[in-house]
């Protein structure tokens, strides 16, 4: 019943892959399996349409737990293949009728592939994120030192006060964010500054001011970490997620090619 | 699958899950919703317009409850999300006028250039987004 079936895509590689692991499996729990064509590897799994169609999506992409698992299974699956080969990890519910118009993707957009696969080759992803201590909006009053001023005037200043210490605070620890994007980029071989996140994704109040993703060779990873060691403190807390699959450098140039 | 095989030849020297730091959800959902290669598949999630899907993920993550109460437009207000505290350069300004015109005197011009460097490069993640 290939109607109810279709080819999941979780990875493309370059040929020659070592053999795909026994027992990784996938979103839906099947095994993860390659199709190969072009001198490409794609890393794929068979998943239900009454799951993976466009309909259910529809629905499971809103049910933070589906998301959750489905988001993890998806990664275990790209890292377990980027330890293995150079990689380029493919976006979340991507996912083809069957393995033939995969074999025709990897065809298509061959030169593309070689290109990020070869940018990515021996090196890995590490995140780095930065947060410096919220400043609250308006501070208390000082001892009665406005006393010229009316009440309401003095409710203004110090309010303008509070919001200059704001600027001032959000602008150093900016400022410190860059001299730490600047250091960790001398050691990587790129680095990408993404969006901030939102307070209720990262879990935390306070300020993120710096959210990195730096591109690796393998064998300066210690070097890496021991400079984010070296930078941690002066006012900003340091955070290091790693090492990923390389997905902040597996950008196609058309990135948005295809994408409704 | 709980436990990682160290196979030799596909872990590598460094296998993953050991000596790896630890991530959060919301590291993985950042990086494989809205990175890695993005083509279209020939099942169209529609919803998979990211800034759309973004928005719907904080809502989901806030909880429908809290979402509601924040209002539907709430993010485009949070200086966190909208890039830069305009809002706050804004009122700012407004407080200096006004403060001025209670004392009688012209407003300083020490509005800070917002186009500094190091924030228009902190913002450069998004190209293209």
């Amino acid at each position: 019943m290939a109607a109810d079936l279709g080819t999941y895509l979780y990875a493309i590689a370059r040929e020659p892959v070592p053999p795909c692991p026994e027992g990784l499996t996938g979103v839906a729990g099947e095994p993860v399996r390659t199709v190969a064509g072009s001198g490409l590897v794609a890393y794929v799994g068979t998943v239900p349409l009454d799951r993976f169609g466009e309909e259910p999506l529809r629905r499971s992409m809103e049910d933070l737990d589906w998301l959750g698992a489905t988001a993890r299974a998806h990664d275990r699956v790209v890292a377990a293949v980027a330890a293995s080969a150079p990689t380029a990890p493919v976006r979340l519910v991507t996912v083809y009728s069957g393995d033939e118009q995969v074999r025709d993707l990897l065809e298509e957009r061959r030169a593309e592939f070689l290109d990020v696969l070869a940018r990515v080759a021996g090196r890995e992803e590490w995140g780095v994120k930065a947060y410096a201590e919220p400043v609250a909006e308006t501070p208390e009053p000082k001892a009665a030192n406005s006393g010229a001023s009316s009440p309401g005037t003095a409710y203004l200043k110090r309010r303008q006060a509070g919001l200059h210490e704001r600027e001032r605070v959000w602008r150093e620890a900016g400022a410190r964010a860059m001299e730490i994007h600047r250091a960790l980029s001398g050691i990587a071989v790129a680095g990408r500054l993404h969006r901030a996140q939102d307070p209720q994704l990262s879990g935390r109040r306070d300020w993120m001011v710096l959210n990195g993703a730096y591109l690796v060779d393998r064998d300066r990873a210690g070097e890496f970490r021991r400079a984010v060691d070296r930078l941690r403190g002066r006012g900003l807390q340091v955070e290091l997620t790693g090492p990923w699959a390389p997905y902040s450098f597996a950008v196609l140039e058309e990135g948005r090619h295809g994408v409704a | 699958m709980t436990s990682e095989p160290a196979r030799p030849g596909f872990l590598g020297s460094q296998p993953y899950g050991s000596g790896r730091e630890p991530a959060n959800l919301g590291d993985i959902l950042e990086r494989v919703l809205d990175r890695g290669v993005i083509i279209a598949g020939d099942i169209r999630v529609n919803l998979l317009d990211i800034e759309l899907l973004t928005i719907k993920l904080r809502l989901i993550i806030a909880s429908v409850d809290t979402a509601r109460e924040l209002g539907i437009n709430w993010w485009e207000h949070d200086p966190w999300l909208s890039g830069r505290d305009r809002g706050l350069a804004e009122e700012n300004r407004l407080l200096r006028r006004r403060l001025a015109e209670l004392e009688g005197t012209e407003p300083e011009q020490v509005e800070p250039a917002r186009a500094e460097p190091e924030e228009a490069e902190l913002e450069r993640g998004d190209d293209g987004r």
